[in-house]
């Protein structure tokens, strides 16, 4: 499982990417977006998922 | 609120020669009188040097000097309810918007290319449009190249404290002298209903549990950062009904901590801007309540204000915002060809300034003892000022899209804030509804002094009770102001000279 940004949403404010402890998120043409196979939901590393947690958008960084 | 009297209107020059003035002894024999506004100036001489070309540091530099906001820092650790970045409107000018982010090499080009054009450019900041110090590596970054190319520009930054006091050194290695902090509240729960969440620690927190760690934090980094000996800045959004009782303890407590002013400014609050103040109807504070609370705030509160609330990528003067017409990469040429021809323009500028403030000193010294002389006792109003910079009464009426507004009377001449509204005239006709702003945001003001007003607005302003007064002598203000004020004001000048001495 993983995370993914709803590109709708996004403001490209860039602090999940900052955040993000597996380097997963990155700036792919207009957007930001997650890389399915490196995210982690950031288990092992923190108790929540900083993408998530950091952004300032409601419902914008979810669970696939 | 209650109308001053109508002011008749008598040719001031005349007048004011046969006011009963004392005249100035020698400057050598009398003390130095310093504006309320400038002691920590006339503490430490070594801190003028440090404000004196900062426009936001300090009003007279405003006049003459221009910042640029470089907007390196999008992302953001904490929510505000009074903010949205999501959108960017080129007509908007408020904190937390920006039309284009920058890398840090990308920003050098920026200033690079606008410190070319533009000689009064005197301080480079970063403001976000998220905070300055939360990724911090790319403002810190964008410090050190400029610090590296242009060593003369004062660097700045802004930032909501959380967290500060991890940089405190870093900001210390770079020299950066000047940082503002956002505080808003000491009382969590106050703080709560104005920051929903905090980002710290790798987890979010909310409620008052957020607004604790976030005041802990904006404390303790305001307490290193001014024993590090930087002039810390704080900007409290004033909101009505969450904390306009709350901020003279704000006040109290920051200026306990050392901070070199506080800046009380208005909540901008317009559902438009989706924010959710704006979506739930909360207004901000009209200029007059801002006014009642900055005058509530002691004598010596150290206010700031003349702050325009500027955008986080705005260039120009205080006040005027060209960042819509500069874009890195598509300068001129010639200062990219000769950087050092840049930074001799601005050392010529500030050599031209130097000598302007020295007589604009005395004018000001010379006005402030004229009105203190022939002011009734308990006199206190507000004039509403048209200028267009410079620090002299130069612009008309129907140009000005800010008002300087001034308290004069029996305290002197002292500046009380700015006011903004759009230009009532549009090249040859004046739309109604722009005046009808505009006698709202000067709700208070007895009168409004400028080069040339209109007969048509002058009737409006008149019959809302602000007296009109036109001078074209392009003087300073304080001059104008005093010779207006000795030849117009009952009571005061004329009045009591035909009286004879009480």
């Amino acid at each position: 499982m993983a995370y993914k940004i709803v590109a709708s949403q996004c403001t490209q404010c860039g602090a999940c990417e900052f955040e993000c402890p597996n380097g997963a998120i990155s700036m792919k043409g207009e957007g930001y977006v997650i890389d399915a196979a490196a995210c982690t939901e950031c288990e092992g590393h923190f108790d929540a998922a900083q993408c998530d947690a950091v952004c300032p958008m409601p419902g914008t960084c979810v669970k696939v | 609120m209650t109308q001053m009297p109508r002011i008749p209107m008598q040719a001031p020059a005349a007048v004011a020669a046969s006011a009963k003035v004392t005249p100035l002894p020698p400057a050598a024999e009398r003390p130095r009188r310093v504006p309320h506004n400038k002691r920590r100036e006339a503490d430490a001489p070594g801190v003028w040097e440090r404000i004196k070309d900062h426009p936001c540091y300090s009003e007279e530099a405003h006049h003459y000097f221009a910042r640029m906001h470089v907007a390196v820092a999008p992302g953001c650790n904490i929510q505000c309810n009074y903010c949205n970045r999501k959108y960017d409107c080129s007509n908007e000018s408020r904190p937390g918007v920006v039309s284009n982010r920058l890398t840090p090499e990308g920003a050098v080009e920026k200033v690079r290319d606008v410190a070319a054009r533009m000689p009064q450019l005197s301080v480079v900041g970063v403001a976000g449009p998220g905070d300055g110090l939360f990724q911090a590596d790319r403002t810190l970054r964008t410090f050190e190249l400029l610090r590296r190319e242009m060593p003369d520009l004062t660097l700045c930054l802004s930032t909501n404290g959380l967290a500060l006091p991890d940089h405190i050194d870093a900001l210390k290695a770079l020299d950066i002298g000047h940082v503002t902090i956002t505080i808003n509240y000491l009382d969590p729960e106050i703080g709560a209903e104005i920051h929903p969440w905090v980002f710290h620690n790798h987890r979010r927190w909310r409620g008052v549990e957020a607004a604790r760690i976030l005041h802990e934090r904006q404390m303790e980094g305001l307490e290193r950062a001014t024993a590090a000996g930087v002039l810390v800045k704080v900007n409290s959004v004033l909101i009505p009904g969450i904390n306009d009782d709350h901020m003279a303890e704000v006040n109290r407590a920051v200026r306990a901590r050392g901070a070199f002013l506080h800046n009380v400014m208005p909540l901008i609050s317009d559902p438009a801007h989706g924010t959710v103040f704006g979506l739930d109807g909360r207004r901000g504070p009209t200029p007059a309540e801002l006014h009642v609370v900055r005058e509530s705030l002691s004598n010596d509160a150290r206010l700031m204000k003349h702050c325009r609330q500027c955008r986080a990528d705005a260039v120009g003067m205080l006040g005027e915002d060209q960042c819509q017409t500069v874009h890195a990469g598509g300068g001129c040429g010639s200062a990219k060809d000769d950087p050092d021809a840049a930074s001799e323009a601005r050392e010529a500028w500030r050599a031209v300034v130097a000598d302007s403030r020295a007589a604009q000193q005395t004018d000001a010294e010379r006005a402030d003892a004229l009105v203190r002389a022939v002011a009734p006792a308990g006199d206190d109003r507000l004039v509403a000022v048209c200028t267009r910079g410079g620090g002299r009464v130069n612009l008309h009426f129907g140009k000005a899209t800010e008002f300087h507004v001034y308290a004069v009377g029996a305290d002197g001449i002292r500046f009380a804030g700015i006011r903004r509204a759009d230009n009532y005239c549009l090249g040859g006709y004046g739309e109604s509804e722009r005046l009808d702003t505009i006698l709202s945001v000067l709700e208070d003001v007895s009168a409004m002094v400028c080069v040339k007003v209109g007969a048509g607005p002058r009737r409006r302003l008149e019959a809302a009770g602000i007296a009109c007064h036109e001078d074209t002598r392009l003087e300073t203000i304080e001059t104008t102001l005093a010779d207006w004020y000795a030849a117009a004001v009952p009571g005061s000048g004329a009045a009591r000279a035909e009286a004879g001495p009480a």
